[in-house]
């Protein structure tokens, strides 16, 4: 009995941070359109979000596209496909590693730290202190940090893909010794606009469910310092999975 | 007075918060220009009665109005309109932690009024001379010790001007000459510009100074209500428990048969 009152329990808290999210999505929408526009606000969450970002990103584009061509080197060799090196890098760049594992990394620095900011001002009644200025927290806190991820997360993975293209150039040129005239026509010779474009989608999706989620799990942090730490985690493990999730139903629908 | 629309009116009053009715059935109504203290020993939920008045907590049962509306009958928006009535300082200070004393203190001039650049610093210094700070505007709030995070908080809430003051423990942990200078502020405002006013203080001296009627919560409801003079002579033993600052009486008889039924 205990053990399916603990299901039912998390079961149930699950569908109500869920349920939270999407009103909360409703409510943040709303607020988007609203005047007043606080353009210097959203300026300072995009600096935040993307300029802040780019090293992490950087290294993360990197790494996966050289990993990506010194394994599918690797196994190509055994068929003697090693000239296909370049567009499978390509591909799975620019389809979904870059535009996952940038997210990944990003709600791991940003993700975590709007629920860890906006946690802190929950418990020292700074969110009260700006309803009793007349001032909804929803529009100065929420939509400015949402608006940045959905606009500079497509621009973060068009730049991880570019690294990570030439991340895997660079290990199949150089390290291994492909041919870089036939490297590079491959690489461009599969890759449609269509990779690039659904791509740039996830991106931008990805970074709504990333700040938003963040900034849910600190908006409704209870319980203080310690209440602060468990949104801050939450907001990552939350974070993380829903891009996971949205991941799969997005590719099923984009192409 | 009788006649007159209360600026704040709450009608029964209901919210239990962690199983507990915290307020329960309360009644309150304050008019306009009036100064009410709030008193009654910690954790009878001063506090929540404060931000049940500016629609920070919403009542489960019972109604809050201002000017005659209902709170929680109105639009978000109608009802962010409303709150815009209200300065209100927060007991823990509740500073933006992000911005500068400056920028704080200009916060609700810059969201509410289309005061300019250099209207708004006249009136951020004005306020930070008012409760003595000078040469803080650039420094964080982590920066500055307690009493001064809570006389910035003050100075926040007065700078508008509005028309509802809401005070929780503005002298608390202050030292005397500064809770004297939070105390005549209060005043002079009154003097000039006739704010409605809600105070919550543990000082009973400065209670009968800022207030034209003070108001005993106890059990979730309001218990007593007079002026000063009349409290201070009242025979309510609650009141005179708490006047008389006893440990022994009905404000710390009756938490205890409650907790042994539990």
């Amino acid at each position: 009995m205990r053990l399916f009152e603990r299901v039912g329990a998390a079961i149930l808290r699950t569908c109500e941070e869920i349920g939270q999210f999407f009103l909360l999505l409703g409510r943040t929408a709303s607020w988007a359109v609203r005047p007043p526009y606080d353009g210097g606000e959203l300026v300072r969450q995009m600096v935040r979000v993307g300029v802040d970002s780019i090293p992490v990103v950087f290294l993360t584009g990197l790494f996966t596209g050289m990993v990506i061509s010194l394994q599918t080197y690797t196994g190509f060799a055994r068929f003697h496909a090693e000239s296909f090196v370049g567009s499978v890098v390509a591909l799975s760049v620019t389809r979904e590693l870059a535009p996952v594992l940038a997210s990944l990394m990003v709600t791991g620095r940003v993700g975590s730290s709007m629920a860890a900011e906006l946690g802190s001002m929950r418990v020292t009644e700074q969110i009260d202190a700006l309803v009793a200025f007349a001032t909804e927290p929803v529009q100065y806190l929420i939509v400015p940090r949402v608006v940045a991820a959905i606009i500079m997360m497509p621009l973060l993975v068009l730049m991880a893909d570019a690294v990570g293209i030439g991340g895997g150039y660079l290990v199949a040129v150089n390290l291994l010794g492909a041919n870089p005239v036939t490297y590079v026509h491959n690489s461009f010779q599969f890759l449609e606009l269509n990779d690039l474009v659904s791509g740039v989608i996830k991106a931008s999706v990805f970074g709504l469910l990333l700040a938003l989620i963040g900034c849910q799990k600190g908006y409704f942090t209870v319980g203080g310092a310690e209440g602060v730490g468990i949104s801050t985690t939450k907001a990552v493990v939350a974070g993380s999975l829903a891009i996971l999730l949205a991941d799969f139903f997005l590719t099923k629908v984009l192409f | 007075m009788e006649a007159l629309q209360p600026k704040i009116a709450l009608e029964g009053v209901r919210k239990v918060l962690g199983g507990r009715a915290v307020l329960d059935g309360l009644d309150l109504a304050v008019a306009p220009g009036e100064s009410v203290v709030l008193l009654g020993v910690s954790g009878t939920g001063k506090s929540v009665l404060l931000k049940h008045i500016i629609g920070l907590m919403r009542p489960d049962e019972g109604t809050v109005s201002i000017d005659g509306v209902d709170l929680w009958s109105v639009s978000d928006r109608q009802r962010n309109d409303l709150r815009a009535k209200f300065g209100m300082s927060f007991q823990e200070g509740a500073l933006f932690d992000s911005m500068t004393v400056y920028d704080n203190i200009a916060f609700p001039l810059r969201r509410r009024t289309k005061k300019t650049a250099q209207e708004v610093r006249a009136r951020v210094e004005e306020c930070l001379d008012i409760v003595h700070l000078s040469g803080v505007e650039g420094k964080k709030p982590a920066e500055l010790s307690g009493g001064m995070r809570r006389r910035v908080g003050f100075a926040r809430a007065i700078a508008l001007e509005p028309e509802i003051l809401l005070f929780d423990e503005p002298s608390t942990g202050l030292d005397p000459v500064m809770s004297g200078v939070i105390d005549s502020t209060i005043l002079e405002m009154r003097r000039r510009l006739q704010p409605t006013a809600v105070t919550i203080t543990h000082d009973m001296q400065s209670a009968a100074k800022i207030g034209d009627r003070l108001a005993m919560l106890h059990q979730g409801r309001i218990v007593e209500s007079a002026s000063p003079e009349e409290f201070l002579r009242s025979n309510n033993p609650i009141v005179r428990q708490f006047v008389e600052g006893r440990p022994e009486g009905p404000l710390t008889e009756e938490a205890e048969p409650r907790a042994a039924q539990e």
